[in-house]
């Protein structure tokens, strides 16, 4: 039996779909999980895609945090289950503070998609234990929310507790602090970053990579092999 | 205010009326009430104003539009054809794609976000209503001198309201252009495309019928933007009172599109209704008239049932609305219950607003009483039919003999090499990342070729790897010289352009934009358009599937450049044998396909080096542009070349430095012998490098295939020369000159960033 793994849709979620496909690519089960719907239908894990959830007119991922699906997903994120916040995913992981700091409009106040390449600076987290420690990756970028940002503390306990996930190397694309790409909680459950690792997981889809795909072989392995 | 209802109009005939202020001629009011046999009511006149704009009722364009229908070329891909929403053709697999362009072009001036997100809120809604989940977009723009002042207003605004708009709805932006020409000055294009695909069972069509379904309006409140839209501002020519006319511009919003989508989707996956039309230009007038008039029987509206955001809206005002977001569903009564389920899940309001009736007549109520009782065919279908004057234009002689193959040409090799790294630096030359940044590319995780690519491309089927391409192309430049010409090289180009990718060009349409209909000389441009793209089609074997006319697009006396632009659909049947356009492996050969002659009329060279623009432009050989592409077809689905690029504007010598740059690979090229030339002494080379020539593409090949892949160009007659290699960091012109790639990609990358951000 293979992983379940929880794909949820919020109203103006764009990359469900893309998401879904991505797990399927890496072997596992995808579950779609509705924004009203409280059950998780027992999944293993749960991925936050990227879009525009509620229209995001207030402020990025502010009115998701309080969907009835989100109650369940903190509650098993807090007791352990493994999430990913792929972008607007990202932000509403920083709007329940299941990771620290806040994502600002992009300093070129654009938005912006492209090919963007990575460090992935940690490979002790449920999401990143395919990659090599220090692995440069390249994967889509696109959002106008980008540019995380954190008071110096919480960067500094970041990167002293080697919890920056991912780097932007090249170029800093919308301004985040410390070119931060994404980050874990203490205990690499939880993981969330900007650019879209389910882009990015079948040759000539997208930037023709398939760089993202060790994201969701990293989950299956860690799921099956726990098990 | 008394309600101006049917009794009322009937008992007082001679109350006046604000025909003129809606934009009616006085002949099409008496019109409207010979057919009513009394005078319109205030709704009525409503209706008839915005339904019978130019926009709405092609009132001009129609007789030359007939000849689309008429000269079809034998294809059996067509399903749906001109008439509907849009256009449907078969693709293979069960599958059908249905593809549009529209025009938003007043609105984008008047208000550059709102307008240009809005138009592509309504075209996705088009493809929509169709029963298709839209795919992909692709935005053909045309803007004013790069360096105007007023162009930093209105590109900006434009870009970031597709954007804006198409970023939330999920739909992966593949494709477009970006042209600058100061004829589009106070009168940019805006127009926008969006491609969908469905199974052939699922295709649905605007009409109402049977007796006793409900009629559901659902998505947005009705407020009271774009009222007149369609009419004060898209059918008329701008003065300068533009931005007076801001409330005519509709506001838009993105979340509420995405729910409709995937609400909408949901209600076709399960069958529920009979009919469906977007509102979109004229709004409710438009949605139910076209409905009622498509189908058989009447309909019955409760107009103060609509759900309002402004609850002082007159019946007037809501039914001109144009409100986005919305749509118009036709629902047989035991299948409403599951109807409105759908929308409450996805947080939609739906409300039944009337029904089918017997009769033949739409009448309308307003808290009980009539106020409009119509044949709907007169507003949606029968509307006026203009024969209107047109005549070769005075000047044009004089234009086709100014020649530009008479301008002075670079005197020796430092010269070409400064106007060439000039030209590639020029702002319609010049790299468009900096906009196409802006749009998701990625989306739906399904693009194959995006922007700077010939041709958009997204797969269709992941199991077999069905997929189609779209390119838009449009040489306004070209098409005044000679605009039968112009608009068969547009789509030439177009045509060209999904071929060069690997994919099959199948059926077109079409977004033409011109000035005013009342100037002769516009409507000769008009005509002649239409007239060589009808025979274009019917050439090539590519029908139209359906359009768009945008009239009226002019500043004062000045019409645009008439500017025809054309949406080429491909299919391919394994999207992994696509053809990019970048060079990539040093070592392999490259071929130009096709011949070359000294063509500079409307050429980037001349507009970029002397800022000229005159004489004819390239010949058009549509037999060879159909053996070009079946060449380049059978090439990429055989693996015999690794990279093609058209050769458009700016010639050879662009497409090289586009496709080096893509790549990051360098070229040598070698000048063949024997191209005729005339004049300086750089001769063959400037002819080489930057005539634009129809009909030329340039292909990468790997040394294994060369043989098979000239072969095979000999057997079936398409001239092929072997000009040169993929090879270092530079383009080298040998004997000429040589430029490194860092040196092209900051000329070719810098310019628009500098001008905009």
């Amino acid at each position: 039996m293979t992983a379940r793994i929880g794909v949820v849709t919020f109203p103006g979620t764009l990359d469900d779909r893309d998401t879904q496909r991505a797990v399927r690519v890496a072997g596992a089960e995808a579950v779609p999980l509705w924004h009203r719907d409280k059950d998780l239908k027992q999944v293993d894990a749960v991925v936050l895609p990227g879009g525009f959830s509620y229209g995001d007119y207030l402020r990025a991922g502010a009115i998701s945090r309080f969907s009835p699906v989100m109650e369940s997903v903190i509650d098993q994120a807090k007791a352990g289950m493994p999430v990913l916040g792929i972008c607007n995913g990202f932000q509403v992981l920083t709007e329940t503070h299941l990771l620290p700091g806040a994502m600002l409009r992009n300093n070129h106040l654009h938005f912006i998609c492209r090919d963007q390449k990575l460090r992935v600076e940690t490979n002790s987290t449920a999401w990143t234990a395919d990659y090599e420690p220090g692995q440069e990756i390249s994967i889509p970028l696109k959002n106008i929310d980008g540019r995380y940002v954190a008071d110096e503390r919480t960067l500094d306990m970041l990167e002293a507790e080697g919890r920056v996930a991912f780097r932007y190397l090249d170029v800093n694309p919308n301004g985040s602090l410390r070119d931060i790409a994404g980050i874990t909680n203490a205990a690499g459950n939880v993981v969330g970053l900007m650019p879209h690792p389910e882009h990015a997981v079948e040759p000539l889809i997208g930037t023709g990579r398939t760089d993202g795909l060790g994201f969701f072989t990293s989950i299956l392995k860690n799921l099956v092999g726990a098990r | 205010m008394t309600l101006d209802t049917v009794k009322h109009a009937e008992q007082t005939p001679e109350a006046g009326q604000p025909w003129a202020e809606l934009g009616l001629k006085p002949d099409e009011y008496e019109r409207i009430r010979e057919i009513l046999g009394r005078r319109p009511t205030g709704a009525e006149l409503a209706m008839y104003s915005v339904m019978w704009s130019e926009h709405c009722s092609y009132k001009s364009s129609k007789v030359h539009l007939k000849q689309f229908g008429e000269k079809v070329p034998e294809n059996d891909a067509m399903l749906v054809g001109i008439g509907e929403n849009a256009g449907v053709v078969d693709v293979g697999q069960g599958y059908a794609v249905t593809f549009k362009v529209e025009s938003h072009n007043h609105p984008s001036y008047i208000e550059p976000y709102q307008g240009a997100a809005t138009g592509v809120g309504g075209i996705v809604r088009d493809i929509l209503a169709m029963g298709a989940r839209p795919v992909a977009v692709v935005d053909p723009l045309r803007f004013g001198a790069a360096d105007h002042p007023d162009t930093k207003r209105v590109l900006p605004g434009v870009v970031a309201g597709i954007g804006g708009y198409g970023n939330c709805l999920g739909l992966p932006n593949i494709g477009g252009e970006v042209v600058f020409d100061p004829c589009y000055q106070g009168n940019p294009l805006v127009n926008a495309g969006c491609i969908g695909v469905m199974k052939h069972e699922d295709i649905h069509l605007a009409k109402a019928s049977g007796t006793g379904n409900k009629v559901i309006l659902y998505g947005a409140r009705t407020g009271g933007d774009g009222i007149g839209g369609v009419s004060v501002l898209a059918s008329e020519t701008f003065e300068s009172t533009g931005p007076a006319k801001r409330p005519a511009v509709q506001v838009g919003d993105p979340f509420q599109e995405k729910l409709l989508i995937e609400c909408t989707l949901e209600i076709f996956a399960e069958k529920l209704v009979a009919g469906i039309q977007d509102l979109g230009g004229a709004g409710l007038s438009c949605a139910t008239s076209e409905l009622a008039s498509a189908g058989s029987g009447g309909m019955r509206v409760d107009l103060d049932t609509v759900p309002l955001r402004d609850s002082s809206l007159s019946p007037e005002e809501i039914l001109m609305s144009e409100s986005q977001e919305r749509m118009c569903a036709v629902v047989e009564p035991d299948k409403v219950d599951r109807f409105m389920e759908i929308c409450e899940k996805w947080d939609v309001i739906a409300t039944v607003i009337g029904e089918v009736t017997e009769g033949e007549r739409l009448e309308i109520f307003w808290h009980g009483e009539q106020i409009v009782d119509v044949p709907p065919r007169t507003v949606a279908h029968e509307g006026p039919v203009y024969h209107r004057p047109y005549e070769r234009p005075s000047w044009q002689d004089a234009l086709q003999a100014d020649d530009a193959n008479k301008l002075a040409r670079p005197a020796n090799s430092a010269e070409l090499k400064e106007q060439i790294l000039k030209l590639v630096a020029s702002p319609n030359q010049a790299s468009k990342a900096w906009i196409t940044d802006q749009y998701d590319r990625f989306v739906q995780g399904n693009t194959i070729l995006a922007q700077p690519e010939d041709a958009g491309m997204v797969r269709v089927d992941e199991e077999s790897n069905l997929g189609v391409a779209m390119a838009t192309d449009g040489n306004g430049r070209y098409a005044k010289l000679d605009p039968y010409a112009g608009a068969q090289l547009a789509l030439a180009e177009s045509y060209r352009n999904v071929a060069a990718s690997g994919a099959k060009p199948l059926a077109i349409s079409n977004c033409l934009n011109f000035g005013s209909p009342e100037d002769p000389d516009v409507m000769w441009q008009f005509a002649e358009a239409t007239r060589g793209l009808a025979d274009g089609c019917l050439a090539l074997g590519t029908p139209v599937t359906g359009g768009n006319v945008s009239l009226y697009n002019q500043t004062g006396e000045t019409a645009i450049h008439p500017t025809p632009v054309v949406a080429v659909l491909g299919v391919i049947d394994d999207v992994t044998r696509r053809t990019p356009i970048a060079f990539k492996e040093e070592g392999q050969l490259l071929y130009l396909l096709g011949e070359t002659h000294e063509e500079f009329g409307g050429s980037a060279w001349s507009q970029v080096v002397h800022d000229h623009l005159g004489g004819l432009p390239p010949k058009v050989d549509l037999e060879r542009e159909r053996l070009l592409a079946e060449i380049l077809i059978s090439a990429s689905r055989d693996g015999m070349i690794d990279a093609a690029h058209d050769l458009s504007d700016g010639g050879l010598i662009q497409a090289i430095v586009e496709s080096c740059l893509r790549g990051g690979v360098g070229a040598r090229l070698v000048v063949p012998d024997g191209l005729s030339s005339t004049g300086s002494a750089t001769g063959d080379a400037f002819t080489f490098l930057l005539s634009e020539s129809a009909g030329r593409a340039v292909v990468s090949v790997p040394r294994s295939e060369e043989l098979r892949f000239t072969d095979m160009c000999g057997a079936r007659g398409l001239p092929v020369t072997r000009i040169g290699v993929v090879d270092g960091d530079a383009v080298e012109v040998q004997g000429q000159f040589q430029l490194s790639l860092e040196e092209l990609r900051t000329a070719h990358t810098g310019t628009i960033p500098e001008l905009f951000a």
